[in-house]
C-alpha cells in the first residue's frame, strides 16, 4: 500500500507534531519502506486467533479503593516550563 | 596515598560487596575509583549523561557508617550501578537522552533504584542510551554517540548502550537497563559482557521511563552471569506501585547463584529459524562451539521450531510504536519538559515543543504508531500484529513442552560501525532480529559472550527461558562461564 504525503501530514497533525515540507518527503519514504515490510503480516492466517492484548501473565489485580497522599503541589511543579507556584501556566487556548 | 581507581575496575559485585561488609576497604574507596574511572575514560567512550559524584559519595559513607555500627549494609554493599537514563531518581536530571527531558528533574524514584540503594548500592551515574531507549546503537541520543570499548569506530549497540559500556570498561560492575525488544542483551552481546532480561512482570517498572507498556522490562548488566542474578535478585518483586509487576515470590538462590558443575538433564531447545544464512559466520561458529561446551557439561540438545520467527520485526515495530505514540502524548510542554520559546498558541505550541524536542527516531516511530492506531488501519496493523503476537508466544509455549531453554545467536552480526545503518531504519531494526520475540512472549531472555571475531569484536550467545525460570537461565550461564572465560577478557583501553 502506497503511503500518501497527505497521509503523513495527517499522521503529523493527529501526533501534534510540526514537520517541515522536507520532513514530510523524507517520512514518506521511510515510512513506507517500513509498512511494506509490515505488510508482510497479512500471510499469516489468524482465523480464530484471540489478539495478545496484554503480556500480563499473572491475571489482573485489584487493590482497595482508598484514599492515600499524591504528589505535593510543590514536587508537581518543580519541572514545568511555566507555572505561578499554583497552577501549571500555558499560552491562550481561546483566540 | 593516591587513589587507584582502577584497583576496584575488574572486582565482581560480590567481591566488592563482600570486601566492604569485611572492612577490607571502604564504600567510599570504590565509589572514589569509580568516579575517578569514569571521568577518565568517558572522554573518550561518551557512557554517561550524567555522573552523580556527590549522590554516590553520599549512598557510600552511609554504607560506611553502617559497617561501622555494626549493621549489614546489604548484599550490594559499596558496589558502584550505573543506571540508565530512562530511570528516575528523585530530584536528579533524567534526560532519556532526549532535548524534551534536558532539564527534567522527576519527583521520585524508581523502586529498581530504591532497592538497589536500600541493599548498599552506589548510583554512580545516569548512562545514555537512544533516545526514549529507541534504536539499537545509542546513536540516537541526543546529546553523545557512545563507543564501543573493543573498538572506538564501533557502535555499543543499544538502546542500553551506556549501561553497556561502563561495565565493560570496568567503570562499575553493575548496571541497570531496559529491554523492550533487545536494549539489553544486544548492546551486552556487541559490548562482551552478561546482560540479562527478565520475564515480564518480575521487576516492577515504576519510574521507568515508559516506552512501549506490554513490552518493556528492566534488567541487569554484569560482567557474569553470578553477578547478573545478584543484582536481578536485588530489583525482582512485586510492587504495589506497578500492578503489572508479578505476584509470584522471587526465586531464591540467585542472591548468591552456585556455579553448577554440569548440566546434566538440562534439554537446549535449538531453534532452527535461529540459524539462517543470514547470520555473520564468526557467529555462527562461535555459537555452534559454545553449544558443543554445553553438550559437553551434559546437557542433552533438540531441534525446535519457533515458526513464527520471521514476523516478529513486523509485529514488534507495530505494536511497540502503537504503545509509544499513546506513552509519549504525555510531553505536552505543560507539564515539564521543554516549551518551545515561540509565542504561540495552545495547540501550535503542543505541536512546535514536540518538534523541537524529539529527534528523528522518535518521531519517525510516533507516527508510525500513530499511524497503525489510527481510524481505517487499525484492524489491518495493530489488531493484526497482536493476533500474531499470540502466535509468537504460543511458538514458546510449544517449544518449552520440549526443552528447559532455547540457545541461539543474540544478534546477527557483531557490532557494525558508528553512522552504517543511520540512514536506513529498517536494517537499523534488523539487527534486533533475534532478540525481539522473548520480549513478544514475556519469556526472560539472556547475553552472554562466547567467542570473538578475528577482528577482537565479542559476540554473544542467548539463552531464553520459561517464564519466571530467571534461576534455571542463570544457571546455564554460569556453568558456561564456570568452564569458559570469554567473559573475562579485557578490552585495551588505552
Amino acid at each position: 500500500m502506497a503511503l500518501s504525503e497527505e497521509a503523513v501530514r495527517h499522521v503529523a497533525t493527529l501526533s501534534r507534531l510540526q514537520l517541515t515540507d522536507a520532513e514530510v518527503k523524507h517520512y514518506t519514504e521511510q515510512l513506507a519502506k517500513i509498512l511494506e515490510h509490515v505488510e508482510q503480516l497479512k500471510k499469516v492466517d489468524t482465523t480464530n486467533v484471540e489478539p495478545m492484548i496484554t503480556a500480563t501473565l499473572t491475571g489482573n489485580v485489584f487493590r482497595p479503593d482508598e484514599v492515600r497522599p499524591s504528589l505535593a503541589r510543590e514536587d508537581a511543579l518543580h519541572s514545568a516550563p511555566d507555572h505561578d507556584d499554583e497552577y501549571f501556566r500555558v499560552p491562550q487556548v481561546i483566540e | 596515598m593516591p587513589l587507584d581507581s582502577n584497583a576496584y575496575a575488574w572486582m565482581s559485585a560480590r567481591e566488592i560487596a563482600a570486601g566492604v561488609r569485611a572492612r577490607k576497604f571502604s564504600a567510599e574507596d570504590v565509589a572514589q575509583a569509580a568516579l575517578a574511572r569514569a571521568r577518565a575514560l568517558d572522554p573518550k567512550l561518551q557512557a554517561f549523561v550524567t555522573v552523580l559524584d556527590a549522590l554516590a559519595l553520599e549512598q557510600a559513607r552511609a554504607v560506611d557508617a553502617a559497617v561501622a555500627a555494626g549493621k549489614d549494609p546489604g548484599p550490594l554493599a559499596g558496589v558502584p550501578v550505573a543506571i540508565k537514563d530512562n530511570l528516575c531518581i528523585r530530584n536528579t536530571r533524567t534526560t532519556c537522552s532526549s532535548k524534551i527531558l534536558a532539564t527534567y528533574e522527576p519527583p521520585y524514584t524508581a523502586t529498581a533504584v530504591e532497592k538497589i540503594v536500600a541493599a548498599g548500592g552506589l548510583t554512580i551515574g545516569k548512562t545514555n542510551l537512544d533516545e526514549f531507549a529507541m534504536g539499537s546503537s545509542t546513536e540516537n541520543s541526543a546529546f553523545a554517540k557512545t563507543r564501543n570499548p573493543w573498538d572506538a569506530t564501533r557502535v555499543p549497540g543499544g538502546s542500553s548502550g551506556g549501561s553497556a559500556v561502563a561495565v565493560a570498561a570496568g567503570i562499575a560492575p553493575l548496571a541497570l537497563g531496559s529491554d523492550t525488544g533487545g536494549s539489553i542483551r544486544q548492546p551486552a552481546a556487541l559490548c562482551g559482557v552478561t546482560g540479562f532480561k527478565p520475564t515480564y512482570g518480575r521487576v516492577s517498572r515504576y519510574g521507568l521511563v515508559a516506552f512501549a507498556s506490554s513490552l518493556d522490562q528492566i534488567g541487569p548488566f554484569a560482567r557474569d552471569a553470578r553477578d547478573a542474578a545478584l543484582l536481578t535478585a536485588v530489583i525482582s518483586g512485586q510492587d504495589p506501585r506497578d500492578a503489572t509487576s508479578a505476584s509470584l515470590p522471587v526465586p531464591e538462590g540467585l542472591l548468591d547463584l552456585p556455579a553448577r558443575a554440569d548440566l546434566k538433564g538440562v534439554r537446549l531447545g535449538i531453534p532452527k529459524e535461529y540459524f539462517i544464512p543470514g547470520t555473520d559466520p564468526e557467529v555462527a561458529a562461535a555459537v555452534q562451539e559454545a553449544i558443543g561446551v554445553l553438550k559437553g557439561l551434559g546437557a542433552e540438545t533438540v531441534e525446535v521450531s519457533l515458526p513464527h520467527s520471521e514476523y516478529g520485526i513486523g509485529v514488534y515495530y507495530l505494536v511497540a510504536t502503537a504503545e509509544a505514540s499513546s506513552n509519549l502524548a504525555r510531553y505536552d510542554g505543560v507539564h515539564y519538559g521543554h516549551r518551545t520559546e515561540k509565542e504561540v498558541g495552545m495547540v501550535e505550541m503542543y505541536a512546535r515543543s514536540r518538534a523541537e524536542g524529539f529527534g528523528d527516531e522518535v518521531k519517525r516511530r510516533i507516527m508510525l504508531g500513530t499511524y497503525a492506531l489510527s481510524s481505517g488501519y487499525y484492524d489491518a496493523y495493530y489488531l493484526k500484529a497482536q493476533k500474531v503476537r499470540a502466535l509468537v508466544k504460543q511458538d514458546f509455549e510449544k517449544a518449552f513442552e520440549r526443552c528447559d531453554a532455547i540457545v541461539s545467536p543474540t544478534t546477527p552480526t557483531p557490532a557494525f560501525k558508528i553512522g552504517e545503518k543511520t540512514d536506513d531504519p529498517l536494517a537499523m531494526y534488523l539487527s534486533d532480529i533475534f532478540t525481539i520475540s522473548a520480549n513478544l512472549a514475556a519469556v526472560p531472555g539472556l547475553a552472554i559472550p562466547c567467542g570473538f571475531s578475528a577482528a577482537g569484536l565479542p559476540i554473544g550467545l542467548q539463552v531464553m527461558g520459561k517464564h519466571f525460570d530467571e534461576a534455571g537461565v542463570l544457571g546455564i550461564a554460569a556453568a558456561y562461564q564456570a568452564k569458559t572465560d570469554h567473559h573475562a577478557r579485557r578490552p585495551a583501553l588505552g
